[in-house]
C-alpha cells in the first residue's frame, strides 16, 4: 500500500477542482483511502490521515469516522500525534458525541506529563470543550496545576478552571484556596487569566463577591502600575501597556464596586486617572475609555466622575470612527434614564447621528432621541424626527411613527400642533403606521372639538390625490363621515377654507370603496362614513342611498352586513336615522402605555348601526347587544352591554373592578359626559373583584344551554352564601365539528327584574374537534328571586360563512335562582 | 467570553472555525452560513459591529480574509477588535507576512497559534513574544520527534 498523500498535497489537489462535483469526487476518493488506512490500524500515517480529514471537515464534509482515530492519536506517545489528535478532538469530539468521555483518561495522564507543552494541550482541550462529567473527574488535576510555579501552565489552568466552573458551578469552592496568591504574579498571562477567573467567581456567587472585595486595593495598584510604568515592548499596543489586562481589571472593579460604597470610593481616583490620561487617538485607547465609562456608570461613583464619563461618550459621538460612535450611542442609551440631564447636553450631536450612514447607528440615535424628548425640546426634536421619518429606511418607519405619536401625546404644546404632527406622520409614512394607532388617533381628534373643521379639511386634502395609505385613509374617512358638514360649510378658522361640495366628498369616499388598494377594513370605514353623511348632507341623500344599496350584495360579508343594515335604516327606520347617526360622543380613554395600546372603549370605536328600537337611555355608544331588544320582543327587557373581546387575552374570571375602571372613572379632558352604563352601582358592592366567591354554595348542577350544529354551550353556576341574589354563570362553548369557529360572540338578555353583566370572553375562536373552549362569565343579579330565564344570541364564522342563532334557555336548575 | 471565531474568504469559504460552545454540527453549519451572509452583505460605511440574536458580532477584514468573533453582551466590542488584530499579528510574526494562502495550507498551525492566544473564549496570553515562543518551542518538539522517527509527519 503506497504511503497516503501528504496533507499539503491534498489541499493543493482539491483547490484545482473547478466544480463542486469535481471537488466532491476527489474528497470521496480520498475519504475511501483514509477509511481503509484506518481499518488497517496504520500507526505511522494516522496523524497525516486525520489531518487531511480535518481539512475536509472544514470544507463541510462528514468526518465522524475519524473520531476514534483522534482518540488513538491522543493516546500516542508522539507529540506530533497528540497535537493533531487534540486538535481533532476539539473539532470532532464535543460533548454530544458518545466517545467524548473516552478522552478523560488520556487527558488525565497528559495533565501530569513531563513536557509542559503536552500538559498545555490537555489543559487547552479540557478548557475549551470538556463536558460536565469530564470536568468533575479532572477538576482536582486542574486545581493542582493552578498552584504550580510554572506560569505557562498556571495561566492555562486558570482558564481551564473558568471552564470547569461554567460547566459545574458547584465546584467553584474547590478553587478558592488556589486564588490566594494569583494576583501577586508578575507574569501578565497569569495575571490576566487570574482576573478572568476571579471575575467568573464573583459573577456567580455573592459570597465570593464579598470575599474578593478586599482585593480592590491590589487591583487598583496593578492598574496604576500599568498606566504609570514606562514602555514595555512585550505588552505594548500603540503606546499603551497591556490594554487587555487593563480592560479586564476595569471590568472586575466594576463588579466589585457595584452597590458597594467603600469599594467604589477606593477606585474613584484610578478611574479618573484612566479616564483623563488614556491616549484617544487609536482604537485601543478608546477601548479602555469605553470600559472605564461602563465601570463609572455602574458603580456608586461621585457625580463629577459620572459627568466625566458622559462627556467622554459625548466626545466619542464626534469621533470619525463609526465603531466608536456606535459604542457611544449604545452606552448613552443605557444611561439616559439615570443621568438624563447629562445626556441632554449632547442632544444635538445625537440628533446629528440620525443622518449617519450606518443603519445600527441610526437606530440607536432614533431610540436615544425619543428618550431625550421632553416638554422643552419637543418642537425642535419633532422637526428632526419628522425629517428622519421622511428619509429613513422602511424598517424604521413603523417604530419611528409609533415613537412620534407617543412623544406628541405626552408633550404636545398645542392641539393644533398635535394634529399637524399626526397629519404629517400619516402623510409621510401612512402605510407604516401600526393599525392600532388608528383608533388612538380618532379618539384624539374627537377630543379636540375646536379643531374638527381644520382636521377634516387637512385630511380631505391629504387623500385627495392618493388614497393608498390605509391608516391615513381610515382616519380620513372616519373624519369625513363625522365632520363632513363642517367640511362643506367652509368653516375652517385655522387656515384658508377649501371649497368642497357634497358631491366631491362622496366622490372621494366612493373611490376609496371601489379602489383595489383599499383593505377590507378601510372599505368598512368608507361605507359607514358615507352613511353618516346622509344626515349631514342635504342634496345627495339619494346618491348615498344608491351606494348603500349596491353594497348590499357585496361579496365582502362585513360590507354586505353593513350595507343591508344601513338600507334597513333608510327603509324601515328612517325616523331613527338622524338620532342614530348623530355626532359621536367623546370617547373615554385608558392611559396608554405605548402607541400600540388599543383604546378601551365601551363597545367599538366606530358606530355599528342598530336595526332595533332605540335603547331607553339616550346616547349610548352603540353595540350589537341592543339587537336583542328586538328579539326579546318588548320593553320589558333591559339591554345588556357585553364587553367586546379586547386585544389582550382576557382571563375568564371577572375583573369587575377593572371593567368598570375602563369605563368611565377617570375624568376626561373634554367636558362631554362619559357614555352611560346601564349597570347600577350596587353590583359593585355585592361582589369582590375576585372571579369566584370564597364561600361558594355547594354544587349546583350545570346545564347544557345550547347544542346545535356542533356548537355546545354549557352553563356552570356559583352562588355566594353571603349574597344570595347574585349568581355567577360560567359559560363554556365547545366545537365538535372539524373546522374552527371564529369571531364567536355570545350575547344574552334577561327579563327586566334581573340585572345582567357579561364579562370579556377568553377568546373569540373555538377550536375544532373539542380541543378547546371559550369561557365567559355572566353575573346575574336576581333580588326578587324570580325564576331565571335567558335569551341568547350567538354569532360566529364557520366554514367560510357567517352563522347566527337565537335560543331561549329555560332549563336553569332551581338552585341557581331560588 | 467569545462564543466562536470564524475566518472566511470574500467568496464565503470557511478557512477556520473555533467554537467555544457546544452545538450540533448542523446548527454550526447553519449559523456559519447565516453569519457569512450577514457580514459579506455589509458595506464599507457600516460599523464593524452587528447585533445578531443575543450576541454581538465583531468583524474585520484583512486583505481577502474576514475575521469574525461572536461575543456576549457584556464584552467590550472595541477591545475585541484589538483581539482580532493581535491574532493577525501573531500569525504574521509566525508566518512572516502572512497571507490567506498560508492559512489555507497551514490551517492546523493557525489553530495552534489561536490556542496559544485564546482558550475557552478568553485571552490566555497578552504578550506577543510569549505566545509565539510557545508555538515555536512546540514546533521544535515536533521536529525533534520527526528526526527521531526519521519520517515526515504530514
Amino acid at each position: 500500500m503506497p504511503a497516503p498523500i501528504r496533507l499539503r498535497e491534498l489541499i493543493r489537489t482539491i483547490r484545482t477542482a473547478r466544480t463542486q462535483a469535481e471537488e466532491r469526487e476527489m474528497i470521496q476518493k480520498e475519504c475511501a483511502a483514509i477509511r481503509s488506512s484506518f481499518r488497517e490500524e496504520d500507526n505511522t500515517y494516522r496523524c497525516r490521515n486525520v489531518a487531511k480529514l480535518l481539512y475536509m471537515h472544514m470544507l463541510g464534509y462528514p468526518a465522524h469516522f475519524g473520531q476514534l482515530e483522534c482518540l488513538k492519536l491522543i493516546a500516542s506517545q508522539k507529540f506530533t500525534d497528540k497535537r493533531i489528535g487534540y486538535l481533532g478532538a476539539m473539532l470532532l469530539l464535543d460533548e454530544r458525541q458518545d466517545v467524548h468521555l473516552l478522552m478523560t483518561n488520556c487527558i488525565k495522564n497528559d495533565l501530569n506529563h513531563s513536557t509542559q507543552y503536552v500538559q498545555g494541550l490537555a489543559l487547552c482541550t479540557l478548557g475549551c470543550m470538556g463536558s460536565s462529567e469530564m470536568c468533575r473527574d479532572l477538576a482536582g488535576e486542574v486545581e493542582k496545576l493552578l498552584k504550580t510555579s510554572n506560569s505557562y501552565l498556571r495561566k492555562k489552568a486558570a482558564l481551564c478552571a473558568v471552564h470547569v466552573i461554567r460547566k459545574v458551578p458547584e465546584l467553584m469552592e474547590m478553587f478558592l484556596p488556589a486564588t490566594k496568591n494569583l494576583l501577586n504574579e508578575k507574569n501578565h498571562g497569569v495575571l490576566h487569566t487570574s482576573v478572568v477567573l476571579l471575575t467568573e467567581m464573583c459573577e456567580r456567587s455573592p459570597d465570593m463577591l464579598s470575599h474578593f472585595r478586599k482585593l480592590v486595593p491590589q487591583l487598583v495598584r496593578i492598574l496604576k502600575n500599568l498606566i504609570m510604568s514606562g514602555y514595555s515592548p512585550e505588552h505594548d499596543v500603540s503606546g499603551i501597556s497591556d490594554p487587555f489586562l487593563q480592560v479586564r481589571i476595569l471590568r472586575l472593579l466594576r463588579i466589585l464596586g457595584r452597590n458597594d460604597d467603600d469599594s467604589s470610593e477606593a477606585m474613584n481616583d484610578i478611574l479618573a486617572q484612566v479616564a483623563t490620561n488614556t491616549e484617544t487617538s487609536k482604537n485601543v485607547g478608546n477601548a479602555i475609555l469605553y470600559e472605564t465609562v461602563l465601570t463609572i456608570m455602574d458603580i456608586k461613583s461621585e457625580s463629577g466622575l459620572r459627568v466625566l464619563a458622559i462627556n467622554i461618550l459625548g466626545r466619542f459621538l464626534l469621533n470619525n470612527d463609526k465603531n466608536i460612535r456606535y459604542v457611544a450611542l449604545t452606552s448613552l442609551l443605557k444611561t439616559v434614564q439615570t443621568d438624563h440631564n447629562a445626556v441632554q447636553r449632547h442632544r444635538s450631536t445625537i440628533v446629528d447621528c440620525l443622518k449617519d450612514l450606518d443603519v445600527s447607528i441610526k437606530r440607536r440615535a432614533m431610540e436615544l432621541s425619543f428618550a431625550l424628548v421632553n416638554g422643552n425640546n419637543i418642537r425642535g426634536m419633532m422637526k428632526e424626527l419628522l425629517y428622519f421619518l421622511d428619509s429613513c429606511e422602511p424598517e424604521f418607519k413603523a417604530d419611528c411613527a409609533s415613537g412620534i405619536f407617543l412623544a406628541a401625546e405626552k408633550y404636545a404644546p398645542s392641539k393644533r400642533w398635535h394634529i399637524d404632527t399626526i397629519m404629517r406622520v400619516l402623510t409621510t409614512a401612512g402605510s407604516y403606521v401600526r393599525d392600532d394607532a388608528v383608533p388612538n388617533l380618532i379618539q384624539l381628534i374627537t377630543n379636540s372639538m375646536e379643531m374638527h373643521a381644520y382636521t377634516v379639511q387637512r385630511l380631505y386634502k391629504a387623500i385627495l390625490g392618493d388614497y393608498s395609505q390605509q391608516p391615513l385613509v381610515q382616519v380620513a374617512s372616519w373624519c369625513m363621515g363625522e365632520y363632513g358638514d363642517l367640511l362643506i360649510s367652509g368653516q375652517c378658522e385655522e387656515e384658508e377654507p377649501v371649497q368642497v361640495t357634497e358631491e366631491e366628498v362622496l366622490d372621494i369616499l366612493e373611490s376609496v370603496l371601489i379602489s383595489n388598494m383599499s383593505a377590507s377594513v378601510t372599505r368598512g370605514y368608507a361605507l359607514t362614513a358615507i352613511m353618516k353623511l346622509s344626515t349631514r348632507f342635504t342634496c345627495t341623500v339619494n346618491r348615498i342611498k344608491k351606494v348603500v344599496s349596491i353594497y348590499g350584495s357585496s361579496i365582502d360579508v362585513e360590507l354586505q352586513q353593513r350595507a343591508v343594515e344601513y338600507n334597513a335604516l333608510f327603509k324601515k327606520y328612517d325616523h331613527m336615522r338622524s338620532a342614530l347617526l348623530e355626532r359621536m360622543p367623546v370617547m373615554e380613554k385608558v392611559t396608554t402605555n405605548g402607541p400600540t395600546e388599543i383604546v378601551q372603549t365601551n363597545g367599538e370605536t366606530e358606530p355599528a348601526v342598530l336595526e332595533t328600537k332605540p335603547p331607553p337611555s339616550g346616547l349610548q355608544p352603540t353595540s350589537q347587544a341592543n339587537d336583542l331588544l328586538d328579539l326579546l320582543g318588548g320593553n320589558d327587557i333591559t339591554p345588556v352591554i357585553p364587553t367586546a373581546p379586547t386585544s389582550k387575552p382576557a382571563s375568564a374570571g371577572g375583573e369587575l373592578l377593572d371593567l368598570l375602571g375602563d369605563l368611565n372613572l377617570t375624568a376626561s379632558p373634554a367636558s362631554v359626559p362619559a357614555p352611560q352604563i346601564s349597570q347600577p352601582p350596587f353590583l359593585l358592592d355585592g361582589l369582590s373583584s375576585q372571579p369566584l366567591f370564597n364561600d361558594i354554595a355547594a354544587g349546583i348542577p350545570s346545564i347544557t344551554a345550547y347544542s346545535k350544529n356542533g356548537l355546545k354551550i354549557e352553563f356552570t353556576f356559583e352562588r355566594s352564601n353571603t349574597n344570595p341574589s347574585v349568581t355567577v354563570i360560567t359559560i363554556q362553548a365547545s366545537n365538535s365539528t372539524e373546522l374552527d369557529m371564529t369571531d364567536f360572540v355570545f350575547q344574552a338578555a334577561v327579563p327586566k327584574t334581573f340585572q345582567l353583566q357579561l364579562l370579556s370572553p377568553s377568546s373569540s375562536t373555538i377550536p375544532a374537534f373539542n380541543t378547546g373552549t371559550i369561557t365567559q362569565v355572566i353575573k346575574v343579579l336576581n333580588p326578587q328571586k324570580q325564576q331565571l330565564r335567558m335569551r341568547i344570541k350567538l354569532t360566529y364564522n364557520h366554514k367560510g360563512s357567517a352563522m347566527q342563532d337565537l335560543a331561549e334557555v329555560n332549563n336553569f336548575p332551581p338552585q341557581s335562582w331560588q | 467570553m467569545i462564543r466562536f471565531i470564524l475566518l472566511f474568504s470574500r467568496q464565503g469559504k470557511l478557512r477556520l472555525q473555533k467554537w467555544y460552545i457546544t452545538l450540533p454540527d448542523r446548527e454550526r453549519k447553519k449559523i456559519t452560513r447565516e453569519i457569512v451572509q450577514i457580514v459579506l452583505a455589509r458595506s464599507q460605511k457600516m460599523s464593524s459591529f452587528v447585533n445578531w440574536k443575543d450576541l454581538k458580532l465583531v468583524y474585520k477584514r484583512y486583505a481577502s480574509l474576514y475575521f469574525c468573533c461572536a461575543i456576549e453582551d457584556q464584552d467590550n466590542e472595541l477591545l475585541t477588535l484589538e483581539v482580532v488584530h493581535r491574532y493577525v499579528e501573531l500569525l504574521d510574526r509566525y508566518f512572516g507576512n502572512v497571507c490567506e494562502l498560508d492559512i489555507i495550507f497551514n490551517f492546523e498551525k493557525a489553530y495552534f497559534i489561536l490556542d496559544e492566544f485564546i482558550m475557552g473564549g478568553e485571552i490566555q496570553e497578552t504578550s506577543k513574544k510569549s505566545a509565539v515562543k510557545a508555538i515555536e518551542d512546540s514546533d521544535m518538539l515536533q521536529e525533534t520527534m520527526e528526526e527521531y522517527m526519521n519520517k515526515p509527519a504530514f
